[in-house]
């Protein structure tokens, strides 16, 4: 059991994200970690190969600066290698740009039985990328797993929904996207820390991948940020005091903001 | 380098000692804050969290990976114990006292007692304790009376030691004790729990702070312990864990320094958050002035901890150095808890907010490994010696 998981690496968030004003996107020329929100595809891959009883996990990241901190983590935890896409023409990459690098970038792992992605970044939020790689793949893509069983060729996935969940059965091999918090990654033992940084990392460019630089980047977004704002600061809350009657304000609160 | 008292493995890779901490940060965030406050009001040993350090790694740390363990410098080792007192001091002494019967082996045991413990240390299946200190000697460690009488292939030891932290828990215990050559260290082995053989817990000391871990009286009534189970040269114990102390004495400042930044954080954000006459009270001047001179002082406790260490590495002298580091790093770590209670207001007096816990924390690290009146004498007389060139 194979499983290639897709990662992001991402300014941290504990540090103020600033933006910048002549590109309209948010400068990431510093540290970047391992979006907290991929841990949860890192852990659920470690878990299959293990249910599996073999096999490895394979990371697939773009990344400026040939960034690795965050792959090293994610190797930490578990997965034996991975593949990382830094290339300064995939600077302004949209979803789809990004989509196709990941897309070119998996297709280099053999044997890929199935590959794990978060639902969305926590620094873009565009939550569109494991749709347009399954699709770039032209591989079923099944979204928010809150569960994931592997049973032979198929994969059985519980789909989180508003209501509940669904039980959804596709073949494999197969783009999941797994919904947030749903399983406890394993912080990574101080071993494991060591061992990461032995464990190899293919750094890729744009020409490695066979893809035209017209095609990512700048050049290949189909997206324009025309301006950026800072984001309203936050307003003073309202404070009812209780005189006996504060659950009724409460629930008119609530019911106004359409939320009951 | 002098190997004998600094048994540590070369520098570790920066990156790799960045993301220790930064694991041990995020463990600490996300399973040791939440519980703290709770686990420390019940004086209750926190038995899942020390399982989990166990996972990670945090009991062999500066042990070699020949013997089971991960080989990682002492600037690892003390941004880990920063961070842990960041969360809850007490389970740094979970780890310091273990890392210090670890470091007592690596200096001075045999390959063979090497063998024997260090592995077990490493995995945390063995939990170590320190037993110097008794009831009557503290400091003046000459007075030590407990007494370990040769007898064929034992030695059978009588007495009492006080102050032992994880005594009761400790599977090893590194005991000083007298012989007919002097003081001499042994390893004790022992069935963690109130007694075995010749050995009872005598006593659980209540404490102020420092709570969840237990720091016991230990008898030691005919306990026979095997003549294999000396370590180094007899009648030379007490050098040789004195040398090993003054590693202890960094691990208290870093200790001290995490205690101290988790005042100076608690205060930062509360003053941000807090409004009185019409703004948040870090508007205010008074508050301003405190809070430099917190992050200041703060500030200056690290690097002096890092400095002891970074000389310790370095096969160089640093018994002024690390007596520095452990009286200015105690004394800002109080300090700062008084401070940052200060800002609280009401609100640091109460249970509500951790500032009071940092407060009965913080004397500990001024007692404890020396109080700072004899640490001003290790550095006095450190600097004495120097002043006269004697390598002593």
């Amino acid at each position: 059991m194979n499983v290639v998981v897709c990662v992001k690496q991402i300014p941290d968030p504990a540090d103020p994200g600033a933006l910048d004003p002549t590109t309209k996107t948010l400068k990431r020329d510093g540290k970047l970690i391992l979006d907290e929100s991929d841990s949860y595809g890192v852990e659920m891959a470690l878990q299959l190969v293990t249910a599996a009883g073999g096999g490895e996990v394979t990371l697939v990241s773009m990344a400026p600066n040939g960034e690795v901190s965050g792959l090293r983590t994610a190797l930490a935890m578990g997965a034996a290698k991975a593949i990382l896409v830094s290339d300064d023409a995939l600077a302004g990459s949209d979803a789809l740009g990004t989509a196709k690098v990941l897309a070119k970038a998996i297709e280099r792992v053999e044997g890929a039985d199935l590959i794990l992605t978060a639902t969305e970044s926590s620094d873009g939020y565009t939550g569109t990328v494991p749709e347009q790689v399954a699709g770039l793949l032209d591989l079923p893509s099944v979204t928010f797993a809150k569960h994931i069983e592997v049973d032979g060729s198929t994969v059985k996935v519980q789909r989180q929904t508003e209501a509940g969940y669904d039980d959804v059965e596709c073949p494999l091999p197969a783009v999941v996207s797994v919904t947030a918090g749903v399983v406890e990654p394993r912080y990574p033992s101080f071993k494991g820390i060591m061992a990461a940084k032995s464990k190899p990392v293919d750094t890729l460019t744009v020409a490695d991948l066979g893809l035209d630089a017209s095609q990512v980047g700048w050049a290949g977004a189909g997206q324009e940020i025309v301006s950026i704002e800072e984001a309203p600061a936050r307003e003073a809350g309202e404070v009812i005091e209780d005189d006996g009657t504060a659950f009724e304000k409460i629930v008119a609160y609530l019911d106004n903001l359409k939320v009951l | 380098m002098d190997t004998a008292h600094s048994p540590y493995a070369p520098p570790t890779d920066a990156d790799v000692r960045e993301e220790i901490i930064g694991t041990v940060r995020r463990f600490v965030a996300n399973e040791v804050a939440p519980v703290a406050a709770g686990l420390e009001r019940e004086d209750r040993f926190p038995a899942e969290i020390v399982a989990q350090m166990r996972e990670l790694g945090l009991f062999g740390i500066t042990i070699p990976e020949a013997y089971g363990g991960l080989g990682l410098d002492l600037l690892t080792y003390i941004g880990v114990i920063e961070e842990l007192a960041y969360g809850w001091m007490s389970l740094t002494g979970i780890i310091n006292t273990h890392t210090m019967v670890a470091t007592l082996l690596m200096a001075h045991g045999t390959d063979e007692q090497k063998q024997r413990w260090l592995p077990v240390l490493a995995a945390g299946e063995q939990r170590g304790a320190l037993s110097l200190s008794e009831p009557d000697a503290g400091s003046d460690t000459r007075n030590i009376s407990c007494k370990a009488q040769r007898d064929g292939d034992e030695y059978v030891v009588n007495g009492t030691k006080a102050w032992v932290t994880n005594g009761e828990r400790a599977g090893l215990v590194a005991l000083a004790a007298r012989t007919e050559e002097g003081i001499s260290a042994f390893i004790v082995e022992k069935e963690p729990g109130p007694a075995f053989e010749g050995i009872s817990v005598s006593k659980h000391v209540g404490k102020l702070g420092y709570k969840g871990v237990e720091t016991v009286e230990m008898a030691y009534v005919d306990h026979r312990v095997p003549a294999a189970n000396l370590i180094g040269e007899p009648g030379r114990g007490l050098p040789q864990i004195l040398g090993v102390l003054e590693v202890g004495r960094i691990n208290i400042a870093s200790r001290a320094v995490g205690v101290a930044r988790a005042a100076f954080d608690a205060a930062l954000a509360y003053a941000q958050e807090r409004v009185t006459m019409g703004k948040p009270i870090a508007e205010h001047q008074a508050i301003q002035l405190k809070l430099a001179d917190m992050a200041t002082r703060l500030e200056a406790a690290r690097l002096l901890t890092r400095n002891a260490a970074e000389r310790k590495m370095a096969g160089l002298r640093c018994d002024v150095e690390a007596g520095m580091a452990k009286l200015f790093a105690s004394e800002t770590a109080m300090e700062l808890a008084t401070e940052a209670m200060r800002i609280h207001g009401g609100m640091g007096y109460t249970t509500d907010m951790p500032v009071e816990r940092y407060y009965r924390d913080a004397p500990l690290m001024i007692i404890g490994e020396g109080t700072n009146e004899i640490q001003r004498l290790v550095i006095a007389r450190g600097l004495l010696a120097r002043a006269r060139g004697q390598a002593s």
